[in-house]
């Protein structure tokens, strides 16, 4: 199990190097990585703070990443989310999958991503010209976590 | 018990945790945020539309109906917008 919630950067390069290193039966590493965007709805955003429930957000985390490895043959998996004041363009998030054929490895990237930011306890606090304010959770994340619903892939390696 | 808020919750109430002492008749999440929402106007402001709050009871995801006990942590938030 890998999941670190941090104030942090992280290295996406060293990340996978430790968690392949000497490893031979990983065929294929998926990564996601989430990226502060300078514009949301419109308004030009100068900055965000996160903010998390420590304990809980470690947690769901780690249930995610668990359902992940029922569903899928993984050979590995880590999870960093990072916490607190981020500018445009700073890394957010990222979720590195490793199994030994490619498509495990990217399904459950994408599943670990739309039910990360459904379900793991995080809050965003924009900083725009208009001021601040909290962002709201979106009805368009609810049906991207929703449709692994709907096809619980038991993918073949 | 212990109580968390966070987000914009936390700012209404103006503080992040608490411990309180709720009366005997707090036993469940609804009871409470009834209780809680007589503590003051922040309180009765953050807690005004339980519909845009979540609940979490020693770290579990919870609704109106779950009961709470003197040693429970209960938290307060919105819908969640990591990643």
């Amino acid at each position: 199990m890998a999941v670190r919630v941090q104030r942090e950067d992280f290295d996406v390069g060293a990340e996978i190097a430790v968690l392949t290193a000497g490893r031979t039966d990983i065929g294929g590493v998926a990564t996601f990585l989430g990226l502060v965007r300078d514009i949301a709805g419109g308004d030009e955003v100068k900055a965000m703070t996160l903010e998390h429930y420590p304990g809980m957000t470690e947690k769901m985390l780690a249930e995610i990443e668990a359902e992940a490895r029922e569903r899928w043959p993984l050979d590995e998996c880590l999870i960093i989310h990072r916490y607190g004041r981020l500018e445009p363009g700073d890394r957010i998030v990222l979720v590195v999958t490793a199994s030994a054929h490619r498509q495990a490895a990217l399904d459950s990237c994408a599943f670990l991503i739309d039910w990360l930011k459904t379900t793991a306890a995080f809050w965003k606090l924009e900083e725009t010209g208009q001021g601040e304010h909290w962002v709201e959770a979106r009805e368009s994340d609810d049906e991207a976590a929703a449709r692994w619903d709907e096809s619980p892939t038991k993918a073949a390696g | 018990m212990k109580i968390l808020y966070f987000a914009f919750l936390r700012q209404r109430t103006g503080l992040g945790e608490e411990t309180v002492e709720a009366p005997a008749d707090v036993h469940d999440v609804a009871s409470l945020v009834e209780w809680l929402k007589t503590r003051g106007p922040g309180y009765a402001e953050a807690l005004r539309d339980t519909s845009a709050v979540r609940v979490a009871v020693n770290q579990e995801f919870a609704d109106l109906h779950t009961p709470v006990a003197a040693n429970d942590e209960i938290a307060f938030f919105p819908p969640v917008t990591g990643g």
